[in-house]
């Protein structure tokens, strides 16, 4: 692994603390006072800061620091989480993210916007009125009163003063030893008790005992004291606790950053000064030593028939766990944790048990396991599979063409083959299934952007961020719902001195939402702002010549119009949503993902837009019809119903059109054949069968084909990969025969059959 | 015939609307025989319509009708040379494949300016071999359709 993967790695590590960051972030402006969440908080921006320090990104790591000190102060409650603070700390994480981007594709932030937010945070984690070594806020030194007693063992005389480490910076920390003796070396008693993460994470006590004492001389007791009776101990529980004293040249920054690595998993306490007492007692031989007895229940015995009796005696097990032994010999201190759930064993055993319980401790974190895997990869399976489940098509098929259709064996064979490739279809399918919350946490940066610019008080509300879609369907989503979300704060809300005047709430409210509904993913942007102005759509679109001046519209019509090629309703061209994409373009690029977009409004109370995508852009259920002896795939999700026409419900209407009765309705005709220029006159209805679909535009029409062949998943075949795209066919597959089959794109079609031509003149002069 | 080198030109030759063409060997992915098409709507005459080479939706262009010559009424003995034209791949129909041809770079000749459309723009060059002539075709004239979409 070269630097540059190891790079790699980092940045990824930084999107996901990112990520972390920001929703933690979230969560305390939404009132979470759990300690924890602020913990993860810092951590955050404590291993981004770690990370970049490693890589000499400067820049990076400049800004995390202030950014960590600020947050810091928040942690040891020495200041506020403020609306105010939250929000500056929130475009931190922006300015954090664009700086991590920044350091990853080589370029530079703009200087001035970190300098101003430098500043603010400076502020606010100076601004407490409390003086940082005010020893009400140092509930360690509170903690630790061996620091506060004197030494009167020290030679020199030295007084040792009640100190705040907190109050130490990393520069003047090393002036000011707090104790030294005679040599210059200085004293602190650390006291470190693991948590059952530091194990968990496959840290071990031992090791950073034993890079302490790379520090200094050390001294170290074991406290046993919380060890609980052997049947209550959870093997994977971290019981002991050392006191450590440290007799070192270096400074307490020395020894805390011995640490580093496990701050939080662990408690670290650093006191200067020792208890000389205490260790003095300690240090001697470790056979007269005071025994901790530990708690046994010997009926535990019993479940241990392996372990001869002898050995399992009280005293056997207190020898293994005496506080001396970590005395002398840091190792073993740091093994007894690990091997206590083995206590009745052979002393021989631990090191070996120590060495298993290591791996298995390791191996047992608490969420679930995942792993990197390269896209490509991914993808190349995900081919595959589709080639396997053509293939097994194509198999079934022959063996019924060759009649062998009579021997069981085949067909059972055959059958069960089928299933194992669904199976395998869908697991690989599920691979690529993400949980679409990390676009739904980017879209909280454009509200707060937005909201920024405007002057608009937003709060983005997000519901189902764990609903899972294709991470293709993902990638694309980001762009339309950026646009729908800048629109919705542009458009859709009012400003805070309108919305008071309304009697709303200033804040508005701005509803992300996704679920799954009938195999598709539905995604909803709700504004409670103005809703539609229709008034001013159809005065617009009346201008713009997209609607004739006295034509009668509904208002979902009129609603709808907003979706129309060119349309902006924006007075004044906003710098916001004014950048010549309209809601056309978002339409579209939701169309080429086999989605629907819709609108519904209601006017004071706000809009709703509505999504409505594919889980998959991979495969795709459909109906196999034959169009003019041809193969085509109908998207199932398009179709209503079928329908058998009799010559009695069809009914001409004008020159060229045909209605066909359903019910009570009428229903345009639309011979599939002919707008697909596969016949040049129109089929005869009643030879044929029409498909009721349901289209964008929310009109019915009947597609007219000439049979229906049956149901089946295909997989979607690009054609725009080596040809270029065709109106009228969403995309190809290929079916059980070998041969391609297009897959019909209804919405093209039933606009088609508006009266727009789905010519090929079209498609040249766009070609040019 | 020696190994190329800087200055030969490794061509495949082959037959279409009974004229001789030829195109660079490193364009030609590989060559198959002709299998029934599946119609394009609304494409252009010379494209016959996609096949599936391996799970590849294969667009297929009638070389002789994309000439300005007669279309091809494709049977059995038709074949198809896949090209790769950047990251597309395209079929193109031909009568038959002829020959493999290493072609010093010196005896490829500038067509005749007749103005025809169909040596203006698609051939690159002329190659005599023996009495015979073949044309050197200039793909991307032939795609500059598709490229212009992928815009």
């Amino acid at each position: 692994m070269d630097m540059n993967e190891i790079k790699d790695i980092f940045f990824q590590e930084c999107e996901e603390q990112l990520a972390e960051l920001e929703s933690g972030l979230l969560r305390i402006n939404d009132g979470d006072t759990d300690p924890e969440t602020v913990n993860a908080v810092f951590r955050a921006v404590h291993s981004i800061k770690g990370g970049a320090g490693a890589f000499g990104l400067d820049d990076l790591v400049a800004f995390a620091h202030v950014f960590e000190t600020t947050l810091d102060c928040v942690r040891s409650n020495k200041i506020q989480a403020t609306p105010e603070l939250l929000k500056v700390m929130l475009k931190s994480a922006d300015v954090l993210a664009d700086l991590t981007a920044a350091a990853r594709d080589g370029v530079s932030v703009d200087p001035s916007r970190t300098s101003t937010l430098v500043k603010e945070l400076d502020a606010f984690a100076k601004g407490t009125p409390l003086p940082a070594s005010a020893p009400a806020a140092e509930p360690v030194v509170a903690a630790a009163p061996a620091a506060a007693a004197p030494a009167p063992t020290d030679e020199s005389g030295f007084q040792p003063v009640p100190f705040s480490f907190e109050g130490f910076d990393d520069e003047d920390a090393a002036a000011e030893p707090p104790q030294q003796d005679a040599d210059g070396r200085s004293v602190f008693t650390v006291r470190f008790k693991p948590r059952s993460d530091l194990y968990a994470k496959g840290n071990e006590a031992v090791l950073l005992l034993r890079d302490l004492a790379r520090v200094g001389d050390l001294q170290v007791i074991c406290e046993t004291e919380d060890l609980p009776a052997i049947d209550q101990l959870d093997p994977e529980g971290a019981y002991f606790s050392w006191l450590i004293r440290v007799e070192t040249d270096k400074d307490e920054e020395a020894i805390r950053h011995v640490f580093e690595f496990a701050e939080w998993d662990c408690l670290i306490e650093v006191t200067p000064g020792a208890d000389e007492e205490l260790f003095s007692v300690h240090s001697d031989s470790g056979e007269d030593l005071p025994m901790a007895p530990v708690p046994f229940d010997l009926s535990m015995l019993d479940e241990e028939p392996a372990v001869p009796a002898e050995e399992a005696t009280p005293s056997n097990v207190v020898e293994l766990a005496k506080p001396a032994a970590a005395v002398q010999e840091p190792a073993a201190a740091a093994e007894a944790p690990m091997a206590a759930p083995n206590l009745p064993r052979a002393e021989k055993a631990i090191a070996a048990e120590a060495e298993k319980k290591e791996a298995a401790v390791a191996a047992v974190p608490a969420a679930p396991q995942t792993i990197r895997v390269d896209l490509d990869r991914v993808d190349r399976l995900i081919n595959l599979v589709g080639e396997l489940v053509i293939n097994q098509a194509m198999l079934a098929q022959s063996v019924v063409e060759n009649e062998t259709g009579g021997s069981s064996a085949i067909n059972l064979g055959l059958e069960e083959l089928q299933q194992l490739t669904r199976e395998i279809q869908d697991s690989v399918m599920a691979i690529r299934a993400q949980p679409v919350k990390p676009v739904f946490q980017r879209m909280g940066r454009i509200v707060r952007e937005i909201a920024d610019m405007t002057g608009k008080s937003v709060r983005l509300v997000t519901e189902g961020e764990n609903t899972e879609v294709d991470k293709t369907v993902i990638d694309k989503l980001a762009e339309p719902l950026t646009h729908m979300i800048r629109n919705a704060v542009d458009h859709g809300l009012e400003t805070p001195e309108k919305r008071a005047a309304l009697g709303k709430n200033p804040e508005g409210v701005l509803r992300l939402t996704a679920k799954h509904r009938s195999g598709r993913i539905v995604i909803e942007i709700a504004d409670d702002g103005a809703g539609i102005n229709r008034e001013r759509v159809r005065a617009k679109a009346i201008e713009n010549g997209l609607i004739a001046p006295d034509q009668n519209l509904s208002d979902e019509e009129i609603d709808n119009l907003i979706f129309h090629p060119g349309f902006s309703t924006a007075e004044k061209l906003s710098d916001i949503s004014g950048r010549g994409v309209g809601m056309d373009v978002v339409k579209r690029s939701i169309q080429q993902l086999g989605g629907r977009i819709s609108i519904a409004s209601k006017p004071g109370k706000g809009s709703v837009f509505t999504m409505s995508l594919p889980l998959t852009l991979a495969v795709l259920d459909g109906m196999v019809v034959t169009v003019a002896n041809q193969t085509l795939v109908v998207p199932l999700t398009a179709i209503v119903e079928t329908l058998q026409p009799e010559k009695a419900d069809i009914h001409a209407f004008g020159p060229s059109q045909r209605l066909i009765a359903i019910r009570d309705t009428f229903c345009p005709l639309v011979d599939v054949g002919h707008i697909l220029n596969f016949r040049p006159d129109l089929a005869n209805p009643i030879d044929g069968v029409a498909l009721l679909v349901e289209s964008e535009g929310g009109g019915q029409r009947a597609l007219m084909v000439d049979a229906i062949q049956g149901q089946r998943q295909v997989v979607i075949k690009s054609l725009e990969a080596n040809y270029t795209n065709v109106p009228g066919i969403a995309a190809a597959t290929i079916l059980g025969d070998g041969r391609v089959a297009l897959i019909l794109d209804v919405d093209a079609v039933v606009t088609a059959s508006r009266g727009q031509a789905l010519s090929s003149e079209m498609t040249l002069s766009a070609t040019g | 015939m020696s190994a190329p080198g800087n200055d030969m030109r490794e061509l495949i030759a082959f037959t279409s609307g009974g004229q001789e063409f030829c195109v660079d060997v490193t364009a030609v992915r590989e060559i198959r025989g002709w299998t029934p098409a599946t119609p394009l709507p609304h494409s252009p005459g010379y494209v016959r319509g996609v096949i599936n080479l391996r799970g590849v939706v294969l667009p297929v262009m009638d070389m002789a009708l994309r000439l300005g010559m007669k279309q091809t009424d494709p049977d059995q003995r038709h074949v198809i040379i896949v090209i790769q034209t950047g990251s597309q791949l395209i079929g193109l129909m031909v009568d038959s494949v002829s020959d493999i041809l290493a072609v010093p770079v010196a005896d490829i000749q500038q067509p005749p300016d007749i103005g025809h459309h169909m040596d203006r723009d698609f051939v690159q060059g002329i190659i005599p071999i023996d009495d015979r002539m073949v044309s050197l075709i200039q793909l991307s004239a032939l795609f500059g359709f598709l490229e212009s979409e992928a815009a």
